[in-house]
Formats: C-alpha cells, structure tokens, sequence
C-alpha cells in the first residue's frame, strides 16, 4: 500500500522543515534521527516517563504517542529552541543552583512541564507542582529538588511581574 | 520498541472516515493516539491502516441542548478540563478530569477515543455509564444511538461495529438535584486506576435517589453495583459496602482481594460526596 511514507511540512524551533517520514516514525524518533535534535530523549516509549516531552503548537505532548506525519503544518519546540530563546533560562539555573537534575535524562522535559505549569502565571503551590510534574519521572532527586526549584521559580516571576 | 509499518490516511469527513473502515478491516481510527500509539510502540497491535480523523470538522464541540450536553468525539481532555460548560453541567467529568494521565497526555488525548477503546480501568467509559448517557455511532447507514448500559461489552469491546466510528456522547445536564461523586486510587497520580468509582445521584429530601455508580478497574468492564446503588438510596452505606458483588482478577497492580477492598473504600468515599450539600 501506499501511504506507508509521507511528506510532511514543519516548523521546528522557528526552522522551516520538509521532509518524507514513515508513517510509523514517532515525532521525538523524527527529532532524534533525521534532525539531530537529541535534547528530547527517548525513555519507555508508551507515554508513561515523560521524557519525550516537546510542545506542539504550544502544548505540551508525549514525544513518543505523536507520529511526525501527525505534525505536517504544526509548529514544534523542543528543548534546543527553549534554551536558545532564553524562555526556560531562569528554570535551568535553578535546576543547577538546587541539585534538581544528577543524570539529566529526565531534565529536558522537565524544564518543559514546568515551563508549561509556569506560563500559566502566578505561583502555584507545591501540590500543583508536584501534580503537573507527575506525568514526568525522575530517578535521581526524589523530585524534592525539582519542587524547590520550579517553586523559586514562580515567585522570582511573580516578584518580577507584579 | 517501535511500531511495525502502518500506512496514515487522513480522513478529510466523516463520509470518508467511514469508507476507509469499511474498505481496510485491520485500519484502526487514530483520535488522540495515547493508548493507541502506545498499544502499537509495544507491538500488542499492528494495523495495516491508520485513519486519522483529527482533521475532520465539527467532532471538537462542547454543545447543550434540551437537558443534555453532546461531547463530539474530538474534545480533548484539556479542553473539557477548561470548559465551563463542562464545569457547570457535568461536574462528574470536571471531578474526573484532573485524574486522566497527566498535562501532555491530556492535551491530546480525546474524550471519544477514551470511550471507544473501553479500557476498563480507564474513567471515562465509567462516567458515562454512571451519567446513564449515550454513545452517538456513525457508520454507512448513517447515525445511531447507544445507551451507555448497552455500550460496553467486553474486555476493551463496545457495540460499535466494525465500520462506525463514535462520533459524539450525549449525557443529560446537571440540575439543581444533581450530586456526584467520583474517587480513584492509583499508584501514581495519572497513573491507571488501581480501582475506581463514578456515581451519580438525585437529592430527593434529605436521601438520594436515581443513584448510578460505575466502578472501572474491577472487571472487563465499567461495572454498575445495583443492590448497592439501592442500599445508598436508603442512606445504608454500610449495606451498600456489604452488597458490592465485584469480582474482580488479579493484574500487574492489585489482587483481587485488594481491589474488592478498595472498592469498598471508594464506595465510602464517593457516598460522603453525594450525600454533601451542594
């Protein structure tokens, strides 16, 4: 059958992109192996770790439970355009100021449901945090580092923005 | 792991949705795809065919009309989470909502394909069974409606054949009567429910009546508990706990005893919040 490849058209971190993916390909496997964007990492692949995590149109999603045909005419970031804009810049100082990340895997998409939590504005409290991050593991900090820091966070924004 | 090769259509109308199913017996529908990707990833699926019918207008609306609410089957999660439509006529998927995966699986996830796939520990097969709503399916002969009671059959199987799809589900709004009450326990927040419970209720007096409960992760499907939903009108919580005749299996989460018992403790939970003033 046909179909089993498709052309697809995409912004990816303000880049235009064209290209022909596998209908099977997911978009942090399109990421990965044909954009060299390995910031996303690949962690169970059925949508539990959150490690894939990257916004499409400006919310976030699964990585892995997205096909990149899926995303032909979508607008992606991943956390390599996060980082180069400044948007997640304050989150990953503290995540280095308070020990929020040892190994890094789970760190990109992390920063990406926090920053998620964050742009809705105001502080939220610890529990929200925790509830908005649930969906994201994390086996090196028992994930009271990564509360603490995204908790900074929202009240440096907060102070700053009043 | 990855997927095994699949062809992707996209379906442009619900018309041609409904030619694709019928011409590919193995295609499946592609919604929100956050079990069904998930399902392929694992290789426990490989269709030959995915229609994605994301594209097709119309299926994304939150609509009320004469007493009840139609959920087109394209509303996100998210989007339901957001809704004050939902919020204020069917505050037992409100109540629910917070519970179904975590952000990003909410952002794409549907409220139709949830209900489509009937996974049994999943909330929303059992919210519209405690709302006693409706399934609308559209297949070649056109429209037709299925009573939640009818609609799920089996382990991860409804009424719907193999060429209709769901394209929408109608609950009845919430009066000033209404009283809902939902409770699960899970090991991770968003995580599968370990067991769960979805009710309604009428306020008659100081009692309750019309009382609907649909316990999901219990058995193969959302399960109603009639001899306790009658207890639980008469104010026996108690009787209604001694009545619960779940017999659930033991799976990766729980035993059965251990579900059985906290099929219990949801029941006593989700009484407290039906029988709270509103």
């Amino acid at each position: 059958m046909s179909d089993l490849s498709l052309d697809i058209t995409l912004t990816v971190n303000g880049e235009r992109i064209a290209e022909r993916v596998e209908a099977r390909k997911s978009l942090v496997d399109f990421l990965r192996d044909d954009l060299a964007l390995t910031g996303s990492h690949v962690g169970c692949e059925h949508g539990v770790c959150g490690t894939c995590t990257v916004r499409v149109n400006g919310e976030i999603v699964r990585g892995c439970l997205m096909l990149a045909v899926q995303c032909d005419g979508a607008t992606v970031e991943t956390i390599e355009g996060l980082s180069d804009s400044g948007e997640v810049a304050d989150l990953q100082r503290a995540f280095e100021q308070r020990n929020a990340l040892q190994c890094g895997y789970c760190t990109p998409g992390m920063l990406a449901t926090a920053q998620d939590l964050l742009s809705r504005g105001g502080v939220p409290s610890r529990d929200e945090i925790r509830e908005h991050i649930s969906g994201n593991y994390c086996r090196c900090t028992g994930y009271h580092a990564i509360v603490d820091a995204v908790e900074a966070v929202a009240q440096a924004r907060a102070g700053a923005k009043p | 792991m990855k997927p095994a090769p699949f062809a992707y259509k996209r379906a442009r109308s619900l018309d041609e949705a409904v030619a694709l199913l019928g011409e590919h017996r193995d295609a499946r529908l592609l919604a929100g795809g956050q079990s069904l990707i998930a399902t392929l990833n694992m290789r426990l699926s490989a269709p030959t065919l995915l229609i994605d019918i994301n594209g097709i207008a119309g299926l994304d609306r939150i609509t009320r009309n004469n007493g009840s609410v139609e959920i087109g089957a394209l509303v996100r999660h998210a989007q339901a989470e957001r809704s004050a439509d939902i919020a204020r006529h069917v505050p037992l998927i409100a109540r629910a909502m917070p519970t179904i995966g975590h952000p990003a699986i909410r952002n794409r996830g549907t409220l139709g394909g949830s209900i489509a796939f009937a996974d049994p520990a999943a909330e929303l097969p059992a919210c519209l069974l405690a709302l006693g709503g409706e399934v609308e399916a559209t297949g070649p002969n056109g429209k037709r409606v299925i009573k939640a009671d009818d609609f799920f059959t089996g382990l991860f199987e409804t009424a719907l054949a193999p060429d209709e799809l769901l394209t929408a589900i109608r609950v009845p709004a919430a009066t000033a009567q209404t009283r809902t009450g939902f409770a699960e326990l899970a090991r991770r927040h968003g995580d599968y429910a370990i067991a769960g419970l979805a009710a309604t209720a009428r306020a008659d007096g100081k009692g309750l009546s019309d009382v609907r409960l649909a316990f999901f992760g219990v058995g193969a499907t959302p399960l109603r508990a009639n001899t306790s939903e009658a207890a639980l009108a008469h104010g026996d919580i108690d009787g209604a706990v001694a009545a619960l005749d779940l017999e659930p299996h033991d799976d990766v989460q729980a035993t059965a005893a251990t579900k059985k018992h906290l099929a219990g403790v949801l029941l006593r939970r989700v009484a407290a919040q039906l029988m709270e003033a509103r």
